[in-house]
């Protein structure tokens, strides 16, 4: 009799460190999570609005998960370790293969996560489509994304003017992204601002987007698109209303024009060494792309490899 | 027009002098292994034992030694890797961009289809047949046809080493970067022929298991007194049935574009490069789950036999093991959320996705139930199952969140995402196949492999996985995305700093793994496994010799119990003898041996070759000679063997006796301990 007190008080006090490890394990976890979002400079460290709920879907996700996963893994190591043959102090149930209620249990638990996350993955989808316009009093900026092999070419349609691997936008204000593609697929994605989105060829895509506050963001191709891959990253630099529109004028007032030899340049392979803009658009250039009235990129045109990394400091 | 095609010397990488060295050095083994079997005189042993060999035990060997092999080139690319983005903050490294994408393509889909797919398939080739019962799987000729199929796939991947270059697109090879504008060389072309070559032989696979299992069972094995192990095989082996055929008629689409000029995924004359990213995961989603349920299977298996205890549940596990079958195939679209597809599309197919969860999930708490009242025994292939459930818990919840679609707007195509595959993949594929490889070692060739070293291939294995993964997680939350041969982000450095760390760490699990296969071999005949029984089993694999004579089992066994040989064993020990009284042998027709396998493989080789470089004589030639195996086999007019009876009496007489002996010894230790019980 004793010794079998002495085993539940054992198991007694094995059950409330079980607990206390939960907990803590929790918080360790919680802690890291909350070190990556100070350290990090990218989705764990939002820089507008969609950033900032894709980041707390991310997190909410995680910590209704680890609720159960983190009491399982220690419900594994803690039976296993328990039970163990060289245990004395173990009660063996070596018939104890089917219990309705076990079942009922194993079967409702993860279905109640699964129902809860799946109203979260409903709801979040539609908040969160990256076609859905944002709400604003500012009109959005429109920008028409095209990516190329291997460099980013944004347009400013309703200024007339376009850069090269350098996102300029006012912050504070929605950005109106259209994205395609000239030749083989990318991803456009500025981890700090949110969402990214496939880039096609002879599709164009929308996407919107805010940055709160100026700064600095890298942006960068998530798809693998050919040699040049690794150097189509580019800042998108979100400055204020008034120093947007000083860069327009400065923009308008200097460099090359952007006809169609000039995009027939862009479309071949290569790494531009840094930045640059055009003081003027073709009217009509991404629509042309997006309809194919302008061929593709015609890629290597030979099967040796083509680029040698550039832009390397 | 010439007469070798593109194929020129130029091919030769005589100017690049790592993948020269590389591949010399791999054609210099070969070489001097062929020349040491010749020389040896041990040829005509493995054509007439291995090469040839129609037994399913054989086959499944070959499968898991292709596969052991494969896993040391996929892992060597892993190093490359590895060490590249350690060396590239704001520097070149040492793999030029065309180099590394060739490096991480060919490292993800070695791994994929010439590591866990051979591994999956050969653990299954050679314990179905035995769980089930019965002598053979249901097509024996054929099975060798789909291994030796799948080892040419291999080769030619290989080859790409040497001759030319290997697909640089990723281990998928997304249109249009993968159409001929974009990619002119024959790398894409290597990739597309090696897995229609391989896939023919895994979609055999498929057929051969499923007839197997649905059709060649033990009397008295109905559904529901299968070993999980064959209820997963099962399932594995419908979804290869259904879901191969979309990958053949995929890369079919892709390779006409590229050969003949059609327009299926081009983006340009009609075609869309959206389809092929469809119809490649309505292939590639269901491949997940035809890697990842004989690993349940054998994690079921594992559990059940170490701690000593029918596995809990069955019935929900049989459940949970069709419903994971049949959702696998409706969630594909979860691969690409961030095309674009609409909030109504994505919401539907994430939340499919997390679906499959819930199976998952009960499978997880079923295994702990399993142990729950059993009596633990922490062997090698029992550590293998409690490293897998921590480690697959966290890639179940990594997974869940990409499924998510606003956290994997944020998440897909980082490293995060990489992690989360590679948690998955080594986590449950990779840690299932070792404990697999461990716990059934014996029954294959009659010893145990060592447990010290088993125990230390598995702690440097599971610590290695998440040194090197655990930082990929950290570095794809902070915006890393996959496949970068350089990078200018300080805060990344670090991390695949660590990252090599893990690879290496990994490295030293491997050599323990090589180191116990050496050690076990020297000391095998300490290691002997003479009862046939290693573990106190509790399926009919047990039931018969280690390694099991060609027939398996001289007389089919009747089966009365979910867990046939556990219960035969308990009603021997209660009447103090063997259950059965010795029949009378009758003669075994066992299927003759055949070449029609490997000679088929080699015309594939040769033809894939000619297809890749365009030498349209040999593709005719080969696929004439081909044509022409299948037609002598056909032919033939003498296909099986006779096993007389005095040798199938011989073989079982002295299982019986190492039965009979084995029993009658556990008959008097139980004496000793219940005279000792009252003094107690």
């Amino acid at each position: 009799m004793s010794a079998f007190a002495g085993g539940d008080a054992a198991i007694d006090r094995k059950r409330s460190s079980a607990a206390a490890g939960h907990v803590g394990l929790a918080l360790i976890a919680l802690v890291l999570l909350g070190q990556l979002a100070g350290c990090g400079r990218a989705q764990l460290q939002p820089a507008g609005p969609i950033s900032d709920a894709e980041r707390k879907i991310l997190l909410d996700s995680v910590v209704i998960m680890l609720a159960i996963v983190i009491p399982t893994i220690f419900a594994t190591l803690g039976v296993a370790w328990w039970y163990r043959a060289s245990n004395p102090r173990a009660r063996r149930l070596p018939d104890f293969v089917y219990s309705g209620r076990v079942e009922l249990i194993v079967w409702s638990i993860p279905t109640l996560v699964i129902i809860f996350l799946g109203g979260i993955a409903w709801i979040s989808s539609h908040d969160l489509d990256p076609a859905q316009p944002l709400p604003s009093k500012a009109a959005p900026l429109d920008i028409q994304v095209v990516s190329l092999d291997w460099k980013w070419l944004f347009i400013y349609p309703r200024l007339g003017i376009a850069s090269v691997n350098r996102l300029e936008v006012p912050a504070g204000v929605p950005l109106h992204l259209m994205v395609t593609s000239a030749s083989v697929w990318n991803a456009f994605w500025v981890p700090q601002l949110g969402s990214m989105l496939y880039c096609m060829n002879g599709m164009s895509g929308t996407l919107y987007l805010e940055a709160d506050r100026p700064g600095v963001y890298r942006g960068e191709s998530a798809m693998i698109s050919g040699d040049g891959f690794a150097d189509m990253h580019f800042d998108t630099d979100a400055v204020t209303q008034e120093q947007f529109n000083a860069w327009v004028t400065s923009t308008r007032n200097a460099g090359p024009v952007l006809d169609d030899p000039a995009y027939r340049g862009l479309l071949r392979q290569s790494v531009p060494p840094h930045p640059y803009t055009y003081r003027s658009v073709r009217q009509g250039l991404f629509a042309d792309i997006v309809m194919q009235r302008l061929p593709p990129g015609e890629g290597p045109r030979g099967a040796a490899p083509n680029v040698h990394p550039v832009g390397l400091k | 027009m010439t007469l070798l095609g593109k194929l020129t010397w130029q091919a030769i990488p005589l100017h690049e002098p790592l993948p020269l060295f590389s591949g010399a050095a791999v054609v210099i083994i070969m070489v001097a292994i062929v020349a040491w079997v010749v020389i040896k005189g041990y040829l005509p042993y493995l054509w007439r034992e291995w090469i040839t060999s129609v037994d399913h035990k054989r086959i499944g060997v070959m499968y898991c030694i292709l596969a052991g092999v494969m896993l040391l080139r996929g892992f060597i690319d892993a190093i490359m890797m590895r060490t590249q983005q350690v060396m590239a903050y704001n520097a070149p490294g040492f793999l030029p961009p065309s180099h590394f994408a060739q490096v991480f393509s060919a490292h993800g889909t070695i791994m994929i289809f010439f590591v866990a797919m051979p591994f999956v398939i050969g653990l299954m080739n050679v314990i179905v047949p035995l769980q089930l019962g019965v002598r053979d799987v249901a097509f024996p000729t054929l099975n060798s046809v789909s291994f030796w199929l799948t080892a040419a796939g291999a080769l030619l991947v290989n080859l790409s080493l040497v001759v030319g270059e290997f697909d640089r697109t990723g281990w998928l090879p997304y249109p249009p970067l993968s159409e001929l504008a974009y990619s002119p060389g024959v790398g894409v072309d290597y990739y597309c022929w090696s897995l229609q070559i391989s896939g023919v032989g895994t979609l055999m696979t498929g057929i051969n298991f499923v007839t197997t299992i649905l059709k060649l069972r033990a009397p008295g094995m109905h559904y529901t007194r299968m070993p999980m192990f064959c209820w997963t095989a099962l399932a594995s082996n419908l979804l290869i049935v259904a879901a191969f055929p979309v990958l053949t008629a995929t890369l079919a689409m892709l390779l006409l574009d590229r050969y003949v000029g059609f327009h299926f995924f081009t983006d340009t004359g009609g075609g869309n490069s959206m389809m092929f990213m469809n119809l490649i995961w309505a292939w590639g989603h269901p491949e997940v789950y035809i890697l990842v349920l004989p690993a349940f299977g054998i994690y079921s298996e594992v559990v059940s036999t170490f701690s000593s205890k029918p596995l809990f549940g069955y019935r929900s596990m049989i459940y949970a093991t069709m419903a994971i079958c049949i959702i696998s195939f409706m969630v594909w679209l979860h691969h690409f959320f961030t095309m674009g597809a609409g909030a109504d599309v994505n919401a539907i197919f994430g939340i499919a996705s997390m679906i499959i969860a819930v199976p998952t999930g009960v499978k997880i708490f079923n295994w702990l139930f399993t142990m729950y009242g059993g009596s633990v025994r922490f062997t090698t292939p029992m550590l293998w199952s409690i490293g897998f459930i921590v480690t697959f818990a966290i890639g179940g919840l990594t997974g869940v969140l990409l499924a998510v679609p606003p956290a994997d707007f944020q998440l897909h195509n980082s490293v995060f995402l990489v992690a989360h595959f590679h948690n998955v993949i080594i986590g449950a594929v990779i840690f299932g196949v070792f404990a697999g490889y461990v716990y059934w070692f014996p029954k294959a060739f009659g010893f145990t492999l060592d447990e010290r070293l088993g125990k230390w291939a598995f702690w440097l294995w599971l610590i290695g996985f998440w040194v090197a993964w655990g930082p990929g997680y950290v570095v794809g939350l902070e915006g890393m995305t996959r496949r970068l041969q350089h990078y200018d982000v300080a805060e990344w450095h670090p991390w695949l700093v660590v990252a090599e760390g893990g690879v290496l760490i990994i490295l030293l699990g491997i050599i323990a793994q090589i180191a116990q296969i050496v050690v076990s071999v020297r000391t095998r005949e300490q290691r002997r496994d003479v009862t046939g029984d290693p573990w106190d089993g509790r399926n009919l694999e047990w039931a018969t010799a280690s390694p099991p004579p060609p027939f398996n089992f001289a007389v089919l066994p009747d089966v009365t119990d979910q867990e046939p040989y556990w219960d035969m064993k308990a009603r021997a020990r209660e009447i103090g003898q063997l259950t059965r009284p010795e029949p009378e042998y009758q003669p075994i027709h066992m299927p003759r041996n055949s070449p029609t396998g490997f000679v088929t493989a080699f015309l594939a080789v040769v033809s894939g070759f000619a297809l890749i470089w365009h030498i349209w004589w040999l593709v005719v030639l080969g696929l004439a000679g081909a044509y022409a195996t299948f037609v002598v086999f056909a032919w033939r007019d003498h296909d099986e063997e006779l096993i007389p009876a005095e040798e199938v009496a011989r073989l079982d007489r002295a299982n019986r006796a190492v039965r009979s002996a084995a029993l009658h010894h556990r008959q008097l230790r139980r004496e000793v301990e219940t005279q000792r019980e009252p003094r107690q």
